[in-house]
């Protein structure tokens, strides 16, 4: 198990001044689960990605690998990267160009102190390329591979060292859109397959939101959230994570009935009066941001079902976008207008009224004045 | 220029009506013409004079081939041959030594006040050969040696502990002298590195030795070979430390050879030439390989993906270890070999420092050495001349490699390779070939300042090539076009876009072909008559004199000149934005 208490880390910039890139970054990683360290760039990702493997000697805080102590500030421990036995993907993929794809895996074991020998480094290199699907390019010179295929070397020299810990830095990101999705299914495979502690770093929230079991979402140097994909997805703690992961829309509203026992209370909008899923406790009358995904805004020329808890209005349709999948619409409900991601076969015309409903538990309402964090 | 832009910017355009054809050819046929004068024709007159026979008063030239004989066939050669071998091989491989070390130390490690260090580590870059060479032969000679003299004081023996008189004395020295250039080159390789490479073996488990050994110094090969080829080519055409250290004690290496060819009586020109066939015959060779190197070593730096920082390693305690490393090494080449002309120039006569030398300390020599008559004449000219070729050759090669990256004339491969010939050219063989073509061609260039002009031109072309090559690279070509497609003219472009971007490359390739002009002595040793001389030629002369005070005088103004001149130049080039060169 990782976890990773208090980090911060920070760089002398150029110019004199100190950036503090990673800032009291707290997290536990479960053995063989999959965190994800998603937000935008420059945000801090690598930084504390580097810091966790070593190669940057954070400020404070403390890292602890399956209960042995890797850097503590206050016990004055820091253990060298290359005593740590952590296997990394750079964003770079970093493949060493004078070697082949062989000697390129078989690296790890022939630097060890207790170097195996020749057979066992053969047997095992050959098994981890086997995995990759590379085992036929063992031969062939590092640079003469494609872009997945060097991704998937890189991986394999993460792999063949049997890391008690593994540190993936933007891996897709230098694919092409094909290609990033298919390597998206392999990393999740292989990482279940070997049982791997992993920690992942990523821009890409659809990429975060398909692999991990754990997501923390970072925005200048903070994690700002940490929760499992379902949850930063459908109940974002901030303005922040509601826009980075996905798009949505934002009702601003204040609070006329504050919370019942099942989390839900009224709010007024320039929409009308809605009921919101909250997840703080909001007092009356606290302005609030309400929160509703395109895909949870349901549009319908008929009359729609109303259940107990859900919003309904209605409003004009006032332009349309087709993307092939769904059909994106705007719509004006008051003079606020929403984002409404349908189904193609919806065919109402531009300036047509339509009825618009917004289930209650796909509403959240979000503190306008960030409420104290209590990340992990 | 007006002949160059008009065609080209048609041949640019794609649509090149049949009747302007030829005039397309006007630039390049110009440009050929001037650098082929440059370069080819000295080179046709010195093979030419080497299968003459020495012109005497009694006897005419005749053909023969003795001087090949001599040059090639006699007890000589071999020891010739190898001793040069053995001075640049040693010479390179000290200067790579050193370089690569501290361009690791500087770009890997975090290494404290390492900014101060690399500004130092350049110094030796503007001070002149002969100058290093006269200030180690103060350190380091059997007899009056500062360092010889402190250790036998040290230990009182009589042993002598450094000899700069010797083949390892002489690698010392021009080793020393050149491994700012190694320092250069490797920290450019160094800087091109992804440092991802070498962290993802820390993160393999390698520990710092066999990072170094496995992958940095593997990956660093193609530019390491590069390296070593240019320091021995360059310590192959070195001058002033064969000819003050080796010739008194009898050591000849190539160059050094070809002056004492030049010098006995009668000349023996044609015998110096074949000589300097022989060293352009391996140059030519070193440089063709290096050449097919770097090409070859593109390879090694397509792998890297975006864009990456260099990251230092904490070092820990060892970083004390490499700050002794890099203020050892600004001792032995700037501040030892400084002081001891600053002390010397500063003395009635050249005495050890002591006491009682201390009190004798007077300006005299700069008195003296500043009423020369010739000293005025020298420095005009120096300062003339450095200017005026920098200048020229600046602006030469601005329009020069715009035709060659920009355009797609053609012939234009050919002037590249042309204006880049002057690099495989020793600078006493070019002295030598330009001395003989100008003698024999009447046009009354010999003896005048003109000759040098011309020398230092041919000689540093290659400089302003690479320079503005280099940054025209850099610009990209769509900002020209876009310039083009907003409806400026050709000329409004080349003046408001091109010309503003190529600024920082023009400025520091200015300033080092200024410097480099200035430091320059083994092709004007052979061109310079009474009137031409240049400051390097006084201080070559003041030294075969014994007038060690005054040099040492002349020494120290020139160094501190020189420094006060880059340092302005950086000023200046920050104010208008040059990043470093
Ligand atoms: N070596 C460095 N020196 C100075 N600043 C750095 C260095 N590395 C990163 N930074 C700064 O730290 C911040 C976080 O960078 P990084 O961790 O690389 O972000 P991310 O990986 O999320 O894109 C950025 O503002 C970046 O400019
Ligand atoms: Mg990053």
């Amino acid at each position: 198990m990782l976890s990773v208490k208090s980090l911060n880390t920070e760089y002398a910039a150029a110019n004199g001044q100190v950036v503090k890139a990673a800032q009291d970054v707290s997290f536990e990683v479960p053995d063989g689960e999959l965190f994800t360290l998603l937000g935008p760039s420059g945000c801090g990702k690598t930084t504390t990605l580097r810091s966790i493997a070593g190669l940057e000697r954070p400020k404070s805080g403390a890292i602890e690998v399956s209960g042995q102590v890797v850097y503590s500030s206050e016990q004055r421990v820091f253990v060298a990267p290359n005593r740590r036995n952590f296997g990394m993907v750079f964003q770079s993929y970093a493949i060493w160009p004078h070697m082949n794809v062989f000697k390129n895996v078989a690296f790890p074991l022939e630097v060890r102190k207790a170097r195996p020998s020749r057979k066992e480094i053969e047997q095992r290199v050959m098994r981890v390329l086997a995995a990759v699907q590379l085992a036929e390019l063992a031969d062939r010179d590092a640079t003469k591979l494609s872009g997945g295929q060097q991704q998937r070397l890189a991986l394999a020299r993460a792999l063949v060292m049997e890391p008690r810990l593994l540190l993936l830095d933007e891996p897709l990101s230098n694919l092409d859109a094909k290609l990033r999705e298919a390597m998206r299914f392999e990393l999740k495979r292989m990482q279940r397959d070997f049982g791997l502690t992993t920690v992942y770093v990523t821009h890409d929230q659809s990429e975060a939101l398909a692999l991990s079991h754990e997501i923390g979402v970072m925005n200048d140097g903070r994690i700002v959230q940490i929760g499992s994909p379902r949850d930063i997805y459908e109940r974002p703690r901030n303005k922040f994570v509601a826009d980075f992961v996905g798009s949505t829309n934002f009702i601003d509203g204040t609070v006329i009935s504050a919370a019942a026992g099942n989390g839900r209370c009224r709010v007024a909008t320039p929409v009308g009066e809605l009921t919101v899923q909250c997840v703080d406790n909001l007092a009356k009358g606290s302005p609030i941001v309400v929160s509703v995904r395109p895909e949870d805004v349901e549009l319908s020329e008929a009359e729609l079902a109303r259940g107990d808890d859900d919003n309904v209005c209605r409003g004009i349709v006032e332009a349309k976008v087709f993307l092939g999948d769904y059909l994106d619409f705007q719509v004006k409900v008051g003079e606020s207008v929403l984002l409404a991601r349908v189904h193609p076969s919806l065919r109402t015309p531009t300036g047509d009224p339509i009825n618009v409903r917004m289930r209650a538990e796909k509403c959240v309402a979000i503190a306008e004045v960030a409420a104290p964090r209590a990340a992990a | 220029m007006a002949v160059g832009v008009t065609p080209s910017h048609a041949a640019l355009a794609g649509a090149v009506p049949s009747r302007r054809i030829e005039w397309t050819w006007a630039p390049i046929a110009l440009a050929v013409a001037v650098v082929a004068w440059l370069a080819l024709v000295p080179l046709a007159f010195m093979l030419w004079q080497s299968v003459l026979s020495p012109q005497t008063a009694t006897s005419a030239a005749r053909f023969t081939l003795d001087n090949y004989r001599t040059a090639y066939a006699s007890h000589d050669t071999a020891r010739l041959f190898l001793t040069s071998l053995e001075f640049a091989l040693g010479s390179a491989a000290l200067a790579f030594s050193c370089g690569a070390l501290l361009a690791w130390i500087n770009e890997r490690t975090d290494t404290p006040f390492k900014t101060l260090f690399f500004a130092l580590a350049l110094v030796p870059l503007i001070i002149p050969g002969i100058l290093f060479t006269v200030s180690w032969i103060f350190l380091g000679s059997p007899k009056i040696g500062l360092i010889n003299l402190a250790l036998q004081h040290a230990f009182d023996t009589d042993t002598v502990f450094i000899n700069v008189y010797s083949i390892p004395g002489m690698i010392w020295v021009d080793g020393l002298h050149y491994s700012p250039v190694a320092f250069l080159l490797m920290t450019a390789a160094f800087r091109s590195m992804d440092p991802a490479l070498e962290e993802s073996a820390m993160m393999s488990g390698a520990t710092l030795p066999q990072i170094m050994w496995r992958i940095t110094i593997r990956l660093a090969s193609p530019a390491t070979a590069a390296a070593l080829l240019i320091l021995f080519v360059r310590a192959l055409e070195s001058f002033e430390v064969p000819a003050l250290l080796g010739l008194p004690v009898g050591i000849e290496v190539y160059t050094s050879a070809i002056y004492d060819a030049i010098h006995s009586y009668p000349s023996e020109i044609g015998l110096a030439s074949a000589y300097g066939v022989a060293l352009l015959i391996i140059t030519s060779l070193c440089v063709f390989i290096t050449t097919r190197i770097s090409s070859l070593s593109g390879r090694y730096s397509t792998v890297t993906g975006k864009g990456f920082r260099p990251r230092v390693m904490t070092i820990g305690r060892w970083r004390y270890v490499t700050a002794v490393v890099f203020l050892i090494y600004v001792l032995l080449v700037v501040v030892l070999p400084f002081l001891v002309l600053l002390w010397s120039s500063l003395q009635r006569f050249y005495s050890v420092p002591s006491l009682a030398a201390l009190k004798n300390l007077t300006f005299e020599p700069y008195r003296r050495v500043l009423a020369y008559p010739e000293i005025g004449t020298a420095i005009w000219n120096s300062v003339l001349l450095s200017l005026a070729s920098a200048t020229l050759i600046m602006i030469a090669t601005s329009i020069l490699c715009w035709i060659v990256v920009r355009t797609k004339l053609p012939g234009r491969w050919f002037v590249d390779h042309l204006a880049s010939l002057p690099l495989v050219f020793p600078g006493l063989v070019l002295g030598l070939s330009i001395m003989v073509c100008y003698l024999t061609l009447p046009i009354g260039v010999y003896g005048t300042i003109w000759i040098m002009l011309i020398a230092y031109v041919t000689r540093f072309l290659p400089y302003g090539m690479r320079y503005n090559t280099a940054s025209l690279l850099q610009v990209h070509k769509e900002l020209e076009e876009s310039a083009a497609m907003s409806g400026a003219s050709l000329r409004t472009t080349f003046g408001r876009i091109v010309l503003p971007l190529l600024k920082p490359g023009l400025i520091a390739g200015w300033i080092y072909i200024v410097i480099v002009s200035i430091r320059e002595l083994a092709s004007s040793i052979l061109l310079y008559s009474p009137g031409t001389e240049v400051v390097s030629v006084m201080i070559w002369e003041l030294w075969q004199n014994g007038q060690y005070v005054e040099l040492s005088a002349l020494g120290v103004m020139m160094i501190l000149v020189l420094f006060c001149f880059v340092m302005l130049a950086q000023l200046v080039g920050r104010r208008f934005g040059v990043a470093d060169a």
